[in-house]
């Protein structure tokens, strides 16, 4: 039992909660930016530039795809603002026609190219592949102590925690900023707290936590978690601090929750196989802002005066 | 004939012909519901309604499957999907008018939560080994190609249907898209008006799925409508336009496809639904960006002729290329840099005509503000007759009174 957690359960789980709150942390920023759907879009655009990466490179190392992805995140940026610009039409339909536009054309890539013979499909984009990053070397106690086997825990693990504590201190960092930023621009601006270079930089960090994870767990998660935590912390508190921290809380719940239902619930049920793990914790978290929805204390807006931040 | 060239001609075939046709119609009618969602603002609810499907999808699936053994018949999975994207819907419409989120963190939530459950119920179908689970993967990327004749038929009904209700209340809608209020106090229902249009969206993402699939369904209700922006400013052209362009973009994504098995039908379609709102982007007149190009250098050319006609009948030195490149052209200037009689007594008009533009400006400073872009151009073309006679008459008795020169230059006093 243990060792079967440890080889089959424990990775899936650490990697899927970094994910989670890194996508969680920004989730808080981009909502209350009403930019919720930044992490729809840039989840849909990088798979051109991830097959194009590989049909370049041969293989499917990391760096490759990100810089793949980056570049491709990068056309989609520029051509949602022509669009915009020229178009006079409001962003959320620009949006709607590049990331629909350029993965059609990742997806025919793929199935045109061999890409989907080797590694690469679009079914592994949207769900990921979370239950399939297994440590078979954890194969007792003694495995979390010894270097050769941890030397063998899925490099996503490593790769998700990195973007994990990149992510984290630049929140601490730029807290101040990012804060003003958010909530009165022209402020931000005025104080020289650089909202614009803050906007571009939370961008960057979506697009970044969006590729390292959406590898992992897939498109889905990645745009459920930079929802659905942060949404339901938002109708909890009305301070931001403590929307942080408990949308981390949340995300951390729903990881554990829906992979342990999603791995033993079925078998609870008398099933042989697990149920998506990723396609779970959704579910769960879902399931989280769907009670945080009908009885959080701050669900309604405030009526001005009645507020309790300081 | 090239089996290319026999699909676009409909001639591949009864059914692929009712498949393209099918299509056409299914773009026709995204179109132009596309054009009211799209002026309403609310164009990725379409996406949240493509994505909650999923679940629907599925359960219909695994019940039809228990059932009859054999789950993928298609009404039934559109009714399922129906279901699923309705209650979704909903959701988006208590998030937003409950609860302090906003429109998209709700449709994000909806689209990923839904999206989610709909992956766990594909791995239950899985695991419920029903075989023929092969038959809920087309609804994911959209397949034309082996499609029955009465799944092509049920598509082009419906889309159809969809199609001739938008074109029924296309006024309404358009007030609506417009000025909900203006609207409500007109008398229109608009919460049942707006309760209509969602229907009409509904409808029309559920027919798409067997033929764009879910995860792009979305493209065929934003791309043309966006597209059409570019070609009209008029609602009532913006309608036919949208729904051209979507069935044009759907039958040649469609006849494509169902010409190479294996080719994700919907990412052709979205494809070339983008390579037609490119084209739209860069040549459509007015507002496409060769238009505007076109519009730029022009005016600047407009500029450089002033500069320079100003410059000749205040006797200043002109170094600029491109205006000596154009009092040339205009034979207002020879070679050597002198002007000639034509283009003094232009040179004349032209200032006369920036003292008319001053006095205007004194007399009217916020209307002469913004038409400040205007001034290159003579009094009488851009403002309105009495106007222009009003400046005329003050003009004469400025100079008749003896308060101004003719060769004026400097402000009119106020007392006129």
């Amino acid at each position: 039992m243990l060792v079967d957690f440890l080889q089959l359960s424990l990775t899936p789980m650490l990697i899927g909660a970094c994910a989670s709150v890194t996508c969680a942390l920004l989730g808080n920023f981009l909502i209350l930016r009403r930019q919720s759907l930044i992490g729809d879009a840039v989840s849909h655009v990088v798979l051109p530039g991830i097959v194009g990466a590989f049909l370049i490179t041969g293989t499917v190392s990391a760096l490759a795809m990100l810089a793949g992805a980056a570049v491709a995140a990068i056309v989609a940026v520029v051509l949602i603002e022509v669009i915009r610009r020229l178009g006079k039409v409001e962003p959320g339909a620009a949006m709607g026609v590049v990331f629909t536009a350029m993965f059609a054309g990742g997806v025919l890539w793929l199935e045109r190219s061999n890409a989907s013979s080797v590694h690469l499909d679009v079914e592994h984009v949207l769900y990921g592949n979370l239950e399939s990053l297994i440590w078979l070397a954890g194969d007792g106690l003694a495995a979390l102590v010894s270097a050769a086997a941890l030397a063998q825990l899925p490099p996503q693990l490593f790769r998700l925690f990195g973007v994990l504590l990149l992510t984290a201190s630049a929140v601490m960092l730029a807290r101040r900023g990012l804060i003003l930023g958010t909530f009165d621009e022209a402020f931000a601006a005025s104080v020289g707290a650089r909202p614009r270079w803050i906007s571009l930089g939370l961008l960057l960090l979506v697009a970044l936590a969006a590729v390292a994870a959406f590898e992992a767990v897939g498109a889905i998660l990645v745009v459920a978690m930079f929802i659905c935590p942060a949404a339901t912390a938002r109708l909890l508190t009305n301070r931001l601090g403590r929307q942080l921290e408990l949308s981390v809380a949340f995300a951390l719940t729903a990881t554990v929750l829906g992979l342990g239902m999603a791995t033993y619930g079925p078998m609870a049920l008398g099933g042989t196989h697990s149920v998506s793990g990723a396609g779970m914790i959704a579910v769960i978290s879902g399931l989280q802002l769907a009670t945080a929805c009908a009885f959080a204390p701050h669900r309604t807006r405030s009526r001005i005066g009645a507020t309790d931040a300081p | 004939m090239s089996p290319l060239l026999s699909a676009l001609l409909l001639s591949a075939g009864y059914n692929s012909a009712l498949v393209t046709l099918g299509a056409a119609l299914l773009g026709a009618a995204g179109g132009a519901v596309g054009t009211f969602v799209l002026l309403r603002r609310r164009s990725l609810v379409s996406d949240a309604i493509g994505h909650a499907t999923l679940p629907g999808l599925a359960l219909a699936f695994i019940v039809m499957a228990l059932l009859t053994g054999d789950g993928r018949w298609m009404p039934g999975l559109m009714l399922g999907a129906a279901i699923t994207a309705a209650l979704g819907l909903a959701t988006i419409d208590i998030m937003t008018h409950r609860t302090r989120l906003h429109e998209d963190a709700a449709i994000g939530a909806v689209l990923s939560v839904y999206f989610g459950a709909g992956v766990v119920l594909l791995t239950v179908i899985q695991m419920l080994d029903t075989g023929n689970q092969a038959g809920l993967s087309t609804y994911l990327l959209g397949s034309a190609a082996g499609m029955l004749r009465s799944e092509a038929l049920l598509i082009a009904i419906v889309s159809g249907a969809a199609a001739i209700t938008i074109f029924a209340l296309h006024r309404p809608l358009t007030m609506l898209a417009f000025d909900g209020d203006y609207a409500a106090v007109r008398g229109a229902q608009v919460r049942r008006l707006d309760f209509t249009l969602s229907l009409i969206l509904l409808a029309v993402v559920v027919t798409s799925l067997k033929v764009v699939g879910l995860v792009l369904s979305v493209a065929i209700t934003i791309i043309p409508a966006v597209a059409a922006r570019f070609w009209t400013d008029r609602v009532h052209l913006m309608v036919p336009i949208a729904a051209c362009l979507g069935a044009v973009g759907a039958y040649l994504g469609a006849a494509v496809s169902s010409t190479t098995h294996g080719l994700p039908t919907g990412s052709l379609i979205v494809l070339t639904l983008f390579a037609l709102f490119m084209l739209s982007m860069l040549f459509a007149p007015g507002r496409g960006v060769l238009a505007s190009m076109v519009r730029h250098h022009r005016f600047r050319l407009r500029v450089h002729e002033r500069q320079g006609l100003l410059a000749i009948a205040h006797r200043e030195p002109i170094y600029d290329a491109l205006t000596l490149r154009v009092l040339r052209r205009a034979n207002w200037m020879r070679r050597d840099g002198v002007p000639t009689p034509a283009g003094i007594k232009t040179a004349r008009a032209a200032v006369e005509n920036e003292v008319l533009w001053k006095l205007y400006h004194d007399l009217m400073p916020v209307e002469a503000s913004e038409m400040v872009n205007q001034r290159m151009y003579p009094v009488h073309e851009v403002l309105p007759p009495d106007t222009v006679a009003d400046l005329l008459r003050l003009r004469r008795q400025a100079i008749a009174g003896g308060l101004v020169e003719p060769a004026y230059r400097g402000n009119v006093p106020r007392a006129l």
